[in-house]
């Protein structure tokens, strides 16, 4: 699969474009110098102790955090403060988070419908088909009339993955997607996250999933402190670590 | 390999449901309970003794001045006598037809606003707010279709207090949502501005506020531009109400977790989409208790008006009691005025109460 990738590497398109991106909370200096880029259809692992940056960094990707210097590009265009860029950004990004997210106050069904309707202007016939098909996908069809609330954690998760689809995005972001899960649920979530990643979906998930990093990544990042300290295809990070603060973060989570 | 069988439910024992169970568990659980118990039941034996004994069984009923009184109980002829100034006002008697029309079409949209079986209840809360006030305005203050005018001046009572108790619950609401809005926006002048409204309406008393409608906005108007004394007391009452009712929507808005906020913006949705789709219907049902309280606060301080000289139920039930030929009925007078102003704010209450509890069941 990697020399595939690499055969074919010039003639991609570049989805995502993170140059120099730097970020403060406060006085906090929390990404330093940030350069990723990322192919149409490439799979991203991003790990890396607690605090290290792997949420903002991602975040900073639709603009749910400012980042204060650099460039960051999506599929051409450009987050700055323009709104209408921002808006556009998020269209075609989609977003999983740890805990879901999920409107309780919306079925799951109208949770799916919503942002099409009303951000893509879809009619809502159309809407509710193709939210059926991606509830289908993720095999939780039967639950589409009821609230999230009734629902347990890895349904509400799959749930929010359709619910992301549904806008048809270029890339989807995932962060830490099954933490928030019991050992359970864990797999019905991965499962559906590796069909995507088979029908080729860009995605980038922050994780510690290592079993996933392996079957899934094209390349695995290693953040700490703010920085990328390592990135390489699974197999070269995961057998053949370059640095030793990555060699020291594997042997504590794949150890335990 | 044994297998696994749950055992049978089983009912509770019998002396611990029911009624019974319940005054065991509730009332005579312990020696100090039991005393309460006896003590509270006292009270309220000496309470209703009094209340059926003065209120009913020696009080009077019939005649029309205050001579047919025996005046060993109640006298209710005094309320009877006045009841048409209490409800209406110097609303002209003839017209009165129009002020009981408003009254029962409010009653039918407050029906079918809470009777559940009723359908449409988006459309027919968006009539009660818009349409309705618009009827209402123009049946009560005439000068078209045929209709006699009825000046504001004449509007009092009952009527008069429910006039400006919906037009300041209806109005102040929207004024509260834009300024807890503004309260929480990313942009510094609207957030000043919101902060100094907010706080400022909070700081002054609502007297102050009246006073200020009714001789300090006149000196703002321009000249010949006369806005008569009830809308003014409107205004003063509406953005004072308008700043509590943002205090109260903050608090909800608030209580929304992060998240939402995150995945409406990650999924694209627009500031207003995002708020009005997601953040507002979560947090309304939050509020709920909050709103109500803020509503029957509302309610009961228009009362304040008749310091500038509007007469609503309380002032004309005084203005009654001063009446040379009706002297001594304060207690029935002022009981009178309590029960009304009672039952509309216990209601209130009690609708809160309900949506409250459906709103929660529809989404669990
Ligand atoms: N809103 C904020 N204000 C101030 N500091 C923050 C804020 N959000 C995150 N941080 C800090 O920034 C650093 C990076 O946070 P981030 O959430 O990106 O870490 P992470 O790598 O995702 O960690 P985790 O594995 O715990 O999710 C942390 O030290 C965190 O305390
Ligand atoms: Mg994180």
């Amino acid at each position: 699969m990697t020399e595939q990738n690499a055969n074919t590497e010039a003639a991609r398109k570049v989805m995502i474009e993170m140059r120099n991106v730097n970020k403060w909370y406060g006085q906090f200096h929390v990404l330093k110098d940030i350069n990723l880029t990322v192919y149409k259809g490439e799979r991203i692992v991003i790990c890396g102790p607690s605090g290290s940056g792997k949420s903002t960094t991602i975040r900073c990707i639709n603009r749910l955090e400012e980042h204060q210097a650099g460039d960051i590009i999506v599929d051409g265009t450009e987050l700055t403060n323009d709104l209408k860029n921002i808006e556009q950004i998020r269209r075609e990004v989609g977003m999983v988070f740890q805990h879901f997210n999920l409107f309780p106050h919306l079925t799951v069904l109208q949770n799916c419908t919503l942002a099409p309707i009303w951000v893509r202007k879809m009619p809502q016939k159309e809407a509710e088909e193709i939210a059926m098909k991606y509830l289908e996908r993720v095999k939780i069809p039967q639950q589409a009339h009821k609230y999230p609330g009734q629902l347990s954690g890895g349904q509400q998760q799959r749930v929010a993955i359709a619910r992301s689809l549904c806008m048809n995005p270029q890339v989807m972001l995932f962060d830490e997607p099954t933490s928030a899960l019991d050992p359970e649920m864990i797999k019905e979530v991965l499962d559906v996250m590796i069909e995507l990643a088979e029908e080729g979906m860009t995605m980038i998930c922050v994780t510690h999933e290592m079993g996933f990093a392996k079957t899934v990544a094209d390349r695995v990042i290693f953040m700490d402190q703010g920085q990328i300290v390592e990135e390489n295809n699974p197999h070269e990070f995961f057998d053949n670590p370059q640095n030793e603060r990555t060699k020291l973060f594997l042997s504590q989570i794949l150890d335990h | 390999m044994t297998t696994f069988t749950p055992k049978p439910d089983l009912p509770p024992p019998p002396n611990t449901v029911g009624v019974v169970g319940w005054v065991r568990a509730n009332l005579f659980n312990s020696v100090p309970n039991i005393i309460m118990t006896f003590v509270g039941l006292y009270v309220i034996w000496l309470a209703a003794y009094w209340i059926i004994d003065w209120g009913i069984l020696k009080a009077d009923f019939v005649g029309d001045k205050a001579s047919d009184c025996s005046r060993e109980g109640a006298c209710w002829v005094f309320i009877q006598a006045w009841f048409d100034r209490f409800i209406y006002g110097f609303f002209p008697d003839e017209e009165i037809w129009r002020v009981n029309v408003v009254f029962v079409l409010a009653g039918i949209l407050l029906a079918a606003l809470i009777i559940e079986a009723v359908p449409h209840k988006g459309k027919i809360a968006l009539f009660s707010l818009i349409g309705f006030p618009i009827i209402a305005f123009f049946l009560l203050h005439g000068g078209w279709f045929g209709l006699e005018t009825v000046e504001t001046e004449k509007w009092g009572g009952l009527m008069l207090t429910l006039v400006l108790a919906v037009v300041g619950i209806v109005a102040s609401f929207p004024i509260g949502i834009a300024f807890a809005l503004g309260r929480r926006s990313n942009m510094p002048i609207i957030r000043s501005i919101s902060i100094v409204y907010i706080e400022f309406w909070r700081g002054v008393p609502l007297i102050t506020v009246l006073f200020m409608a009714s001789v300090m906005l006149p000196l703002f108007m321009t000249e010949g531009t006369d806005l008569n004394k009830l809308i003014r007391a409107m205004i003063g009452i509406t953005l004072f109400q308008g700043a509590y009712m943002a205090e109260v929507v903050r608090g909800g808005l608030q209580a929304i977790p992060k998240g939402q906020y995150e995945a409406a913006d990650a999924l694209g949705l627009s500031y207003w989409q995002k708020m009005g789709l997601i953040i507002l219907p979560q947090a309304l049902k939050l509020m709920i208790p909050g709103i109500v309280n803020t509503f029957i606060a509302l309610f009961k301080d228009t009362s304040l008006v008749l310091i500038i000289g509007l007469f609503d139920l309380l002032s004309i039930v005084q203005s009654a009691l001063t009446n040379p030929d009706w002297p001594g009925f304060a207690t029935e007078g002022y009981l009178f005025a309590g029960f009304v102003f009672w039952t509309f704010c216990f209601g209130m209450s009690r609708y809160s109460q309900r949506l409250e509890a459906k709103l929660n069941t529809s989404h669990r």
